[in-house]
């Protein structure tokens, strides 16, 4: 069921447990019957995405009232930051741990851009389609995003300085 | 080109998402720039690393079980609502059903990448950019099926459907003879506004007809099927659903 596995796989990375996980993917799919009219055809996977990622949401928003976690995105990208010389990043595949860990600590909004690009391979125009986003904020969202997976695995044990 | 401009482009020049030419400035700009080149190194380490060493969490069997019974439910509640009034309303929501079922467990109508026939999708992508760049777009430039379809004869033992599709904003512009994975194909590119769509067509003998398959690639739509022993990959960069639409013509005819 390759369409259940990437809806699984984008509602876990949001939710981040299994038992959350679990009701927002059969929520969305029940969702998805019921606004079966709104389905225009093209990607199934894409459509079926869309609706798990506003599940979830519902039910994260529903969970907490939703702080601004994005707020430190405009000294990330100040261009000073951008075009310093970059460390030489070392990662080592064998820790899988270190990379969901790292994936775990960031916004939502970053973690979920990763999951569609990295993992689903999803383009820009999916993503946009996905997110309700322009494409041009998935490009920068999208670098974002990775800049500070970046610094979060540079910060983590793997530094040498 | 500078570092101000290439470093927040690099992102997209990576994932295949940047204009040909515009990607070409930035791979000018990164071969001359170390910390570019360094930045550019560590985009694909951390992708690489994602795609391949972080968790995928498959759905759980019992999860796939859940959700086909809840939909069977909701199915089963939905039909009673309608079939009083209307009695063949009941066949809409099961060919709805029908339907939204593919499109979560992933028909061959709906399979968004092409995936086992991952190598062939990128050499089919790689030639199409190729016969973009390189200015050999045809070996025969003719709008005219009669002069296209006889041209194709004796350069390859199979006949590649060619049929101007103008009348339906599909004009004919040429053939050409392509080297494939590792065998002789037929191009047939035709045109839709000013996008250029590259028809590849060769032999399967045996090969069991498949449905159409869709998928994206560096930014290019790609239309995969077969048909009585002869296998078709359309690429452009027009959108899915014209895309999709000129294969179905091509399918029919075919």
């Amino acid at each position: 069921m390759p369409h259940l596995d990437a809806a699984y796989n984008l509602a876990r990375y949001l939710m981040r447990n299994d038992y959350d996980a679990d009701d927002a993917v059969q929520d969305a799919c029940l969702r998805a019957l019921r606004y079966f009219g709104g389905f225009r055809g093209g990607d199934g996977r894409v459509w079926l995405l869309k609706i798990v990622r506003n599940a979830c949401y519902t039910r994260l928003r529903r969970g907490r009232s939703r702080e601004l976690e994005a707020e430190f995105d405009d000294e990330l990208s100040s261009p000073d930051a951008e075009v310093a010389n970059p460390e030489t990043l070392v990662l080592r595949s064998a820790d899988a741990g270190a990379l969901t860990r790292a994936l775990d600590q960031l916004p939502e909004e970053f973690r979920e851009i990763l999951v569609m690009r990295e993992m689903e391979g999803l383009s820009y125009k999916e993503i946009a389609d996905v997110t309700t986003l322009p494409i041009g904020t998935v490009m920068s969202r999208l670098a974002r995003a990775r800049k500070r997976m970046q610094r979060l695995l540079l910060a983590g044990p793997a530094k040498e300085s | 080109m500078t570092c101000e401009e290439a470093r927040p482009l690099l992102d997209a020049y990576i994932d295949g998402e940047l204009e040909l030419m515009l990607s070409f400035d930035i791979e000018r700009h990164v071969r001359g720039c170390a910390a570019c080149a360094r930045a550019v190194g560590n985009i694909r380490a951390l992708s690489g690393e994602l795609s391949a060493g972080a968790a995928y969490y498959s759905a759980p069997p019992a999860l796939a079980a859940r959700v086909r019974a809840a939909i069977r439910n909701e199915q089963r509640a939905q039909g009673r609502a309608l079939l009083p009034l209307v009695r063949f309303n009941f066949r809409w929501v099961a060919g709805a059903a029908a339907l939204l079922m593919a499109a979560i467990v992933g028909s061959a109508v709906l399979v968004p990448r092409p995936s086992p026939d991952d190598a062939i999708a990128r050499a089919v992508v790689a030639d199409h950019v190729r016969s973009l760049m390189e200015n050999h777009l045809t070996d025969v430039l003719s709008s005219d099926q009669h002069t296209v379809k006889p041209w194709f004869d004796g350069r390859v033992d199979f006949a590649p459907p060619v049929e101007d599709f103008a009348a339906r904003g599909f004009p004919l512009v040429g053939g050409r003879l392509d080297y494939l994975s590792d065998r002789a194909v037929a191009a047939v590119i035709y045109r839709r506004r000013k996008h250029v769509i590259n028809l590849f067509v060769w032999p399967t003998p045996g090969a069991r007809d498949t449905a159409m398959t869709t998928g994206v690639r560096q930014g290019y739509n790609l239309v995969h099927w077969t048909r009585a022993g002869l296998t078709y990959w359309v690429v452009s960069n027009l959108n899915g659903a014209e895309l999709r639409e000129f294969s179905e013509m091509v399918l029919a005819r075919g």
